[in-house]
């Protein structure tokens, strides 16, 4: 186990370096599902965020108590726990967003993000780690959901949160609606993602090498 | 001194050399397809010419700004973005959108050939890519047709064309183009169905003399059928065509059409309307054949066309939509390199049995 060299940087992973979206590829499912306006984004990713931070501090708590043999199940019992409380909040305070987006919040459950945090980092680490890591994390996740959902509203529909950006004349693009249009722009930003990445690591070569050069 | 005769001078294999190369195979396709684009042109308008020329615009512009700087004039010289946007023209409503004309070049060249890695190294036909796109975006405007109106009506523009980018049709600004002298006119165009939309809809046919000289709707560049045969003849003729696939559609399409007319005579539509009508001849001839999207072998090139003609004929009297020609081609584009792989010929040397691996 490498030890983490503190908190914040355990949180700060999570946005950038090892984005669970654009680096792992992680929790697909919902984000090519739900990400068709930006408000069902925002509203799956902070979901995600309440679901991973609660479970990811409770596994963390009781890491030493879950018997090995049977970890998987009972990180899963605690998401669900955690997914239902979420579930039924959001169908007492926003019954409509609830309603769009219909069976992908039980489906939080599932979420090989959520699952993979568990088994990777909360049930190794002390709950402080454990709690910095899941918020990292899953605002890297709604970063990227938001990213997608916002680019899909915008040339789906021509709004952004709900608001008309280009009048009542505005020609919606179909497909950015559609799931083609989901994997299409999810694509094109992944693309996006490793080129800056790319250049990064370009330039860190070329400074070392001029270093070199120099010394 | 040795005298160096021309005629005997030594050099390593290859010795026979053929002239074609990447730009004059371009050429001689753009050449055989140029009669139909004209044809099209000539028969809607302005506005026809206009949806090519930014399509064409668009399809160029994204090869230079995807293109490494010191390739870049090799890249656009060799002529296959430019097909790639006239191709993609010819398969464009002549009312679209000015704009949406300028994507669908954009998105051909962009997600249908660059990502992938140039000229080349694409899975799928980057003029059909464009077209998939369209239709699936813009729907309503990849599926409005207007009559053929001719020449006598050239300088009307359908209203459509000018729509600002991002916008439905503009508001009409009535009379200010016209009152400029230019004697262009805005009009907003009759609209019509094609042959395959009347066929699949309303049953009603089209006579052959409509579909082979063009006067009836549908894209600008499909509709003389007897100009894109005339242009598949050259391409013959200069040996720039794998004839096999081509008559590999017409084959199995037409015969499976004759299979159904047994089934139902009313239901099916002729043998002729089947070869003749649509985006049929524009695609088996010109976008099915692309050197980089279909199979390599003889017998890959049988398997290929045979699978193209009973898709069309499939997904247009089966399914949903009147024309099947684009998902016919994109689906055995994605099936081409399976078709490669089980087509190897035998290597020479080693027995039939053996695997060629």
């Amino acid at each position: 186990m490498a030890t983490p060299s503190s908190p914040y940087e355990e949180m700060m992973k999570g946005l950038w370096r090892d984005n669970p979206v654009f680096v792992q590829v992680l929790g697909m499912c919902p984000m090519l599902a739900v990400t068709n306006t930006a408000v069902n984004a925002l509203a799956m990713g902070l979901a995600t965020l309440f679901v991973l931070v609660g479970s990811s501090f409770l596994v963390s708590v009781m890491r030493s108590l879950i018997p090995k043999q049977v970890r998987i199940s009972s990180y899963i019992i605690i998401i669900a726990t955690f997914v239902t409380i979420i579930d039924y909040s959001l169908l007492a305070v926003f019954p409509k967003i609830h309603k769009e987006l219909g069976a992908f919040i039980p489906l939080i459950t599932a979420n090989c993000l959520i699952l993979g945090r568990q088994e990777a980092f909360a049930s190794r680490n002390s709950v402080g780690y454990a709690v910095m890591d899941a918020i990292g994390m899953s605002v890297g996740f709604l970063f990227a959901l938001l990213a997608l959902g916002s680019v899909r509203e915008i040339l789906g529909e021509g709004a952004l949160f709900g608001f008309n950006l280009f009048g009542p004349n505005f020609e919606p693009w179909i497909i950015m609606i559609l799931p083609p249009g989901g994997f299409l722009t999810l694509g094109l930003i992944l693309l996006f993602f490793n080129w800056i990445t790319e250049k990064r690591k370009q330039a860190q070569i070329e400074y070392q090498l001029a270093e070199e050069r120099a010394s | 001194m040795i005298k160096r005769d021309p005629d005997l001078l030594l050099q390593s294999a290859p010795l026979l050399k053929q002239k074609l190369s990447i730009p004059t195979a371009m050429r001689d396709v753009l050449l055989a397809l140029l009669p139909a684009l004209l044809a099209g042109i000539w028969y809607f308008g302005l506005s026809a010419l206009l949806v090519v020329v930014v399509t064409i615009l668009g399809a160029m512009m994204t090869e230079w700004a995807f293109t490494p700087k010191h390739q870049r004039s090799m890249a656009l010289s060799d002529g296959s973005a430019l097909l790639t946007g006239v191709l993609l023209g010819m398969t464009l409503p002549p009312a679209l959108p000015l704009w949406m004309a300028w994507i669908g070049g954009a998105v051909a060249i962009g997600l249908g050939k660059t990502l992938w890695g140039g000229l080349g190294n694409n899975l799928f036909n980057p003029a059909i890519v464009g077209r998939a796109f369209l239709l699936g975006t813009f729907p309503i405007a990849m599926t409005t047709w207007h009559v053929a109106a001719g020449p006598d009506q050239f300088f009307n523009l359908y209203s459509s064309t000018l729509a600002l980018p991002f916008m439905q049709v503009p508001p009409i600004p009535q009379g200010t183009l016209s009152a400029s002298g230019g004697g262009i006119h805005l009009v907003d165009g009759m609209s019509a169905a094609t042959p395959l939309g009347l066929m699949k809809f309303e049953q009603t046919g089209t006579p052959i003399f409509s579909l082979m000289f063009g006067n009836t709707a549908g894209s600008l560049g499909e509709t003389s059928g007897l100009l894109l045969i005339l242009g598949g003849l050259y391409l013959l003729v200069r040996r720039a065509l794998e004839w096999r696939i081509p008559l590999a559609i017409f084959l199995s399409a037409g015969v499976f059409t004759l299979l159904l007319q047994q089934i139902d005579p009313l239901r099916f539509p002729d043998i002729y309307f089947t070869l003749f009508s649509g985006g049929m001849l524009l695609g088996a001839i010109y976008m099915a054949t692309d050197p980089v999207t279909s199979p390599v072998t003889p017998k890959g090139a049988w398997i290929f066309g045979i699978g193209i003609g009973l898709l069309i004929v499939l997904i247009r009297n089966f399914g949903g939509l009147p024309e099947g020609v684009l998902y016919a081609i994109l689906l055995m584009n994605a099936a081409t390199p399976l078709i490669n792989r089980y087509t190897q010929p035998r290597i020479f040397g080693r027995s039939v049995g053996r695997s060629a691996k």
